[in-house]
């Protein structure tokens, strides 16, 4: 065997070895969805963790039971479909505009944007909880999505992406009569499908799972979504691992579907925000 | 709207588009951040019958004057301190590993991305079975294999010594495949040329990555190790769900110090005092890393 064919051996051992570490979290969780209650924790140290001997639904049964599972889903779909939507017409339209239009406002909006990036969430959550709560605006859909519409990294994603696209084709429609709307929805939008991708998918990765905010705006299960349901289940007994896997699973699944589908977008956009940002 | 460019309507189009995203950015981010900082100088708590006042730097002195915050402050700065590099480097081995393409790549590539599609608040869960402290919990099993049997089952939630270092590694697990893929595109940037010519130098492995992939990589470094130390400052769901800050304040965080603060104790100024501090340590990271990025362009 030469060199080379010893190193590629290697490093492709490597890898597998990795890889199963990688994936060892994640089967437990779905394996150990479907295995009987009383063997998920006692199994868990052994290669019967990844390989049941005995497959049950009765996790899955038991959580349709206990919660509204379907409820639940609705509302981490409603809640996330309508954020992304709103965020992606609201921040391409700015950035469209801080990337092509001139304005007196410009170099203003372009501070605040950049601004905006620094502050974290976490550093306002509280003070916003505040705000909004002496409004009386809480516990409904609105105040968990509306806040986060406006989202200073998309709007420097789509600002980058923008810059980058040739003017030619917008210039050519400008000047055969059709206004900023018209060019921006006829030649802007189907060259950047790429970017609208992008910041769709970072926007869901990261509301998908949100915790901190629903926990503060929201009492009881009428609107809250998915991650919130899990954390009941972590509290309130009976303390089932059975049932709290099972509903893991399901709450990712939407994620993982969406993640197989859209595989190289995914990868794509994560790579796109390093490189650029 | 049809405007010319240049003209004054498209000064008015220009204001319209942006009007609705700006009108959110002030509502829902500076005002509340406005908010933070002018509450930090007031005495203000949840159902005190005392009048709010200003009190100056009053909340600040007691934070850096409390052990628990400076606890809350010294682990966060641990945590970055461990998972930045140890991530970062570990990502970049995993991307060097997989730089070469094999009909394998997207594959792996997908199977290592795959954690950040997680919810931390599932992550957690899952991980707290994992963690499990007897010899059946899977990682003291996976150890005690390791270790040939010499390892003893250790309770790592409840180890004071133990849960931080177990808070980390859940974090590494869930970020590394994030740093990777960017690491990766990273890589394949690199024009191909310099390592040719590298390698006429007569340059070997070591110094080819030194002298070219290394400073190929500036930017994308630069980028992965300015998010992982922001997030590592962020630290909460982990800490809420895993270890609730114990045992013994060994996993409290800034984050977790301000939302109990807030909601526990009703003390709105710490809290919001807390949020400051945060926002200055995030400012510092941003400025450092701008400085970073001017210098080689200065370079360059």
């Amino acid at each position: 065997m030469t060199r080379r064919t010893l190193a590629a051996l290697a490093r492709h051992a490597a890898l597998a070895a990795l890889a199963v570490v990688f994936l060892a979290p994640v089967l437990f969780l779905i394996v150990g969805g479907f295995k009987p209650q009383g063997r998920i924790l006692t199994e868990a140290g052994s290669w019967r963790a990844f390989f049941p001997a005995q497959v049950t639904l009765q996790n899955y049964r038991e959580v349709f039971a206990r919660v509204s599972f379907g409820h639940f889903l609705l509302n981490s779909l409603l809640i996330n479909a309508v954020m992304v939507a709103c965020g992606l017409i609201v921040n391409s339209l700015a950035a469209y505009a801080l990337a092509r239009l001139r304005w007196a406002g410009r170099s203003l909006a372009m501070g605040l944007v950049l601004a905006m990036l620094v502050i974290p969430f976490e550093s306002i959550a509280v003070p916003l909880f505040y705000g909004l709560s002496a409004l009386g605006w809480r516990n409904d859909y609105s105040v968990q999505i509306v806040p986060f519409i406006a989202n200073p990294l998309s709007i420097w994603l789509f600002y980058v992406f923008f810059l980058g696209l040739p003017r030619e084709f917008e210039e050519a429609a400008r000047v055969d009569g059709a206004g900023v709307l018209r060019t921006f929805f006829g030649i802007v939008v189907p060259n950047a499908r790429a970017a609208f991708a992008t910041v769709a998918i970072v926007t869901l990765l990261f509301y998908w799972g949100m915790y901190l905010w629903p926990l503060l705006m929201t009492a009881g299960p009428r609107v809250r979504p998915l991650p919130l349901a899990i954390a009941t289940f972590y509290t309130l007994p009976p303390l089932r691992w059975g049932d709290i896997l099972a509903f893991g699973t399901m709450m990712v699944a939407p994620v993982l579907v969406l993640f197989v589908a859209f595989q190289r977008w995914f990868v794509r956009g994560v790579a796109a925000t390093g490189i650029k940002g | 709207m049809n405007a010319a460019p240049g003209s004054r309507h498209e000064a008015a189009a220009g204001w319209l588009l942006s009007l609705p995203a700006l009108l959110g950015l002030v509502l829902f981010v500076l005002a509340p951040f406005v908010f933070a900082v002018a509450v930090s100088f007031t005495g203000l708590r949840l159902g005190s019958p005392l009048p709010v006042h200003f009190v100056g730097l009053r909340a600040y002195e007691r934070l850096f004057s409390d052990p628990v915050f400076l606890r809350a402050l010294a682990n966060n700065a641990l945590f970055a301190l461990v998972v930045v590099p140890v991530q970062t480097a570990a990502a970049l081995a995993l991307a060097l590993l997989l730089e070469r393409p094999s009909r394998l790549r997207a594959l792996y590539r997908a199977l290592f991305f795959l954690p950040v599609v997680f919810p931390l608040s599932l992550v957690s869960v899952v991980w707290v079975l994992l963690y499990a402290p007897g010899p059946d919990g899977m990682i003291n099993a996976a150890l005690h294999w390791l270790s040939l049997g010499h390892w003893r089952p250790h309770d790592f939630l409840h180890d004071p010594r133990l849960a931080l270092a177990a808070l980390m590694l859940t974090s590494i697990w869930q970020g590394l495949g994030f740093q990777m893929v960017v690491l990766l595109a990273g890589l394949q940037a690199v024009p191909a040329e310099r390592y040719e010519a590298a390698r006429v130098d007569g340059a070997g492995a070591w110094r080819r990555f030194l002298h070219v992939t290394l400073p190929g990589l500036r930017n994308p470094l630069l980028f992965v190790v300015l998010v992982t130390s922001v997030l590592a400052f962020r630290v909460f769901d982990q800490v809420r769900i895993m270890t609730h800050g114990g045992p013994d304040y060994a996993t409290t965080t800034l984050i977790y110090q301000a939302v109990q603060a807030a909601f526990d104790r009703g003390n709105v100024a710490r809290s919001a005092a807390i949020s400051v501090v945060f926002f200055v340590i995030v400012l510092g990271v941003a400025l450092a890393q701008r400085r970073l990025l001017r210098e080689r362009r200065e370079v360059a």
